[in-house]
């Protein structure tokens, strides 16, 4: 190998508000870097092809997918994970509505649903019902059948938009 | 599974991207977006890249208006072009092939240029690029070459690019006064890759009908684009079922395919007609 590619890569990045130094391998997701090297397991990995979203994370303000995207890429990115989303209480009014519609029963794809959600919630405007259903068109749930899930994102628009109560 | 790479390095800019290809003993490849490599790294369909990750060079960003085209940077991400108000006004089907390419969180981090690239013969872009008469940009070591859409699309996953060539933008003409330009699709759920999928440009020297999902790569459906010029709607449906020889999978069967490919040009012929309406 030349000395030009490195097996390992040091990146400096901030996870949920706090910088974190690491030297990651090269082939390492950025989700198994979340959830083995600094013990963040709310994101989770699993198809890790980028079909069902439960690695679901906010990266530079966008949600993307930590199993799409390598560790090293996020040198200097702003990474937030359902953790740091729930420290800030920012989406509190979100996952008050999953609980209270009935939006999730395992939970194993609530935390992708939830930063896939606030995506489309930072839109600002209260979103169809048919929008919804295509922007978590990329998050698989295999207990719920998605209604409730749409119902807690539709409330939650509608209320932060002041037009009704979640 | 996990993924198993042989090596990482970021390239600052076009020349030391091609130095890190160069350097790599053709194990090199290039990491855009990462939205189709890193799912083939973690399915370990690749094993031991040598990844040049080219997503920070900055030059290979963003939409430029040029005399009678838009360039479009290589690196420019899906959502962006979705986004991007001189595609919307000039290129329109790139803004509505946006909608059909797999999530939003997909098109976030997924680049043009990457999809064109990778030359999967399900994508979109390609088929557009097609449609559009479109130009792909490249650089390698002997310098730029520009290359005919219709020309770059070889095979399944292969193109024209060589191995010390990175693709660095692609243009596309504007849509002149008038101009039609049109995606269809059928795909099992939203967002996954088409069972067949059709483009339909309508400009004045005539139609241009590609359709993608039915072969190794986008075909360029010339005997039912001459029909269409003719007004001839039913010999462009018979002619395009006959050029197609798709194959027949766990999706759709073959036969299956061609028949989508009649009903999606009869739908977007049928579309034109209500924005007429």
């Amino acid at each position: 190998m030349t000395a030009a590619f490195s097996n390992k890569v040091d990146i400096e990045l901030t996870v949920n508000g706090e910088p974190v130094e690491a030297r990651v391998p090269a082939g390492q997701h950025l989700v198994d870097f979340l959830r083995l090297d600094l013990g963040l397991n709310g994101a989770h990995a699993s198809c890790e092809h980028g079909v069902c979203g439960a690695c679901t994370l906010r990266v530079d303000g966008e949600a993307v997918r930590g199993c799409l995207m390598l560790a090293a890429q996020a040198d200097g990115a702003e990474v937030w994970t359902v953790e740091g989303l729930t420290d800030q209480g920012t989406s509190a009014d979100l996952q008050q509505a999953f609980v209270a519609r009935n939006a999730l029963q395992c939970g194993f794809c609530t935390p992708g649903m939830i930063v896939a959600a606030e995506d489309l919630l930072a839109r600002g405007d209260v979103p169809t019902r048919a929008a919804i259903r295509e922007h978590l068109s990329g998050n698989y749930c295999r207990c719920t059948g998605y209604e409730a899930i749409i119902d807690a994102v539709e409330s939650v628009a509608r209320a932060r938009a002041g037009k009704d109560a979640a | 599974m996990k993924a198993s790479a042989g090596g990482y390095a970021r390239a600052r800019d076009v020349p030391h991207a091609l130095d890190l290809l160069a350097a790599s003993d053709g194990a090199g490849r290039i990491l855009a977006g990462g939205q189709s490599l890193i799912a083939a790294m973690n399915m370990r369909l690749s094993e031991g890249d040598m990844l040049i990750d080219i997503s920070r060079i900055a030059g290979l960003q963003g939409v430029t208006e040029e005399a009678d085209t838009l360039r479009i940077g290589a690196l420019t991400r899906h959502a962006a072009v979705g986004a991007d108000p001189l595609i919307s006004a000039h290129a329109p089907l790139l803004a509505e092939a946006v909608g059909y390419i797999a999530h939003a969180a997909i098109r976030n981090r997924g680049t043009i240029g990457g999809a064109l690239a990778h030359a999967d013969p399900a994508a979109e872009f390609p088929a557009c690029a097609v449609a559009l008469g479109a130009t792909i940009h490249v650089e390698g070591k002997g310098g730029a070459r520009e290359i005919p859409a219709e020309a770059f699309f070889e095979d399944v996953f292969t193109t024209a690019l060589a191995e010390d060539e990175i693709l660095t933008a692609i243009s596309v003409p504007k849509a002149e006064p008038g101009e039609v330009q049109l995606l269809e699709e059928v795909a099992r759920r939203s967002g996954d890759y088409a069972l067949t999928g059709l483009c339909l440009v309508r400009r004045a020297e005539g139609h241009r009908v590609t359709v993608f999902s039915a072969g190794p790569t986008p075909l360029l459906a010339r005997d039912a684009m001459a029909a269409l010029d003719g007004g001839d709607l039913d010999g462009a449906v018979a002619a395009l079922v006959e050029a197609l020889d798709p194959p027949s999978d766990t999706q759709a069967s073959a036969s299956y395919r061609r028949h989508l490919a009649g009903v999606l040009l009869r739908r977007a012929l049928a579309r034109i007609e209500e924005q007429k309406a």
